[in-house]
């Protein structure tokens, strides 16, 4: 491991330069809807948190993959345990917490006057918007592990960053559509 | 049953950082709808929002991880000494590299938009707002995540568990707030 500014660099950038293309790629999403974002504060309240915990979903099933993998307790199979069993919890977990996050996004709209929306249709926005992303994580956590694995690559350095920022994308999609959808 | 235990460790362990990171997630929601009227005076800012806090994850994500290893390693100290090579050089390349890649992302962000025919600012302005946001919230999370990982891993902490909550939590509220800050040292006016 390089401790150069030179070197440091020589392996972040070009990577990161790349995701910066992909994020503005979802930003030109948001750019989109951005009157519709305006209208409702809610929604907006909603970008960053949904965004945020798409990719921590897909980076707590990616590092727990991983570590499985590592320890041989891993089998790419859909009946395998630990990968069946990871992949419910990470369901679980956006089944219970984005509605949780919309009725917070709710709530504090409401707290600073902005509260355009009835706080059901924001909450079932982010039920909604949790139980797709939640699908989205599983299925491309598993993919990219296993493309890691196939390519003999270590999955601790390709898959976390390649599926938080995907999750990171996919968030704002997901979050707009289902808006279109609801609203 | 093992699915039904595998699945509910998950749950258990993952559960207490997902709900703090979505509590940082939901402030730095609160402030970017209370950015409405930035919003409007800068047109294409929106869309800069992801490609920033994705940067500031991805940078300071990669510095923690870094130190983490490094204090495993045994090759740097857990205190705080600017006399320390190592980290000095660590602390300048993610300062350099978040620097670029905000300045990158609002050259990209205006390209996109005014290739697709849309109302954004002057590029200077978009720049400039990126720029100083990626210092503001850079020294921030730098000094969050420095403190952190040697404060934990004095206390028998396991430094790289730390990392990955730290800077989500933090990322995306110093990410946003600074961005509020930012505009308003750039275009005046709030």
């Amino acid at each position: 491991m390089s401790w150069t500014v030179r070197g440091i660099t020589r392996t972040l950038l070009p990577v990161l330069l790349i995701l910066t293309l992909v994020e503005i790629g979802s930003g030109l999403v948001l750019g989109t809807f951005e009157s519709t974002l305006l209208r409702y504060p809610s929604l907006l309240v909603l970008v960053p948190v949904t965004i945020g915990t798409a990719g921590n979903l897909g980076s707590i099933l990616a590092a727990r993959l991983s570590t499985a993998f590592h320890l041989g307790l891993l089998e790419f199979r859909p009946t395998d345990d630990e990968l069946a069993g990871n992949a419910l919890a990470i369901g679980g977990l956006a089944v219970t917490v984005f509605p949780a996050i919309g009725l917070g996004a709710w709530g504090l709209s409401a707290l600073t006057g902005g509260a355009a929306l009835a706080m059901e249709t924001v909450v079932l926005v982010a039920w909604l918007s949790g139980v797709v992303l939640a699908v989205i994580a599983i299925v491309v956590t598993a993919v990219a592990t296993y493309i890691a694995y196939r390519l003999g690559l270590d999955p601790d350095d390709v898959v976390i960053p390649v599926v938080t920022n995907t999750c990171d994308v996919l968030g704002v999609v997901v979050l707009i559509l289902i808006v279109i959808l609801v609203i | 049953m093992a699915l039904r235990e595998v699945a509910a460790r998950a749950y258990r362990e993952a559960l207490p950082a997902l709900a703090a990171s979505a509590a940082g997630g939901l402030i730095a929601g609160l402030v970017l709808g209370g950015m409405r009227t930035e919003l409007r005076i800068v047109p294409g800012l929106l869309v800069l929002v992801p490609a920033l806090l994705a940067t500031r994850g991805n940078v300071y994500g990669s510095f923690g991880a870094r130190l983490a290893t490094g204090l495993h390693q045994g090759i740097i100290e857990p205190r705080l000494d600017l006399g320390d090579t190592r980290v000095r050089s660590a602390v300048a390349a993610a300062l350099a590299n978040g620097l670029i890649a905000s300045a990158f992302a609002a050259t990209a962000a205006y390209a996109a938009l005014v290739g697709l025919g849309f109302r954004v600012a002057p590029l200077g302005t978009l720049i400039a707002i990126a720029l100083v946001a990626g210092i503001l919230s850079g020294l921030a999370l730098i000094v969050a995540v420095v403190t952190v990982v040697f404060i934990g891993y004095r206390r028998g902490g396991n430094p790289d568990t730390l990392v990955g909550p730290i800077v989500t939590t933090t990322g995306d509220v110093f990410g946003i707030a600074f961005l509020l800050l930012a505009v308003r040292i750039v275009v005046g006016g709030g």
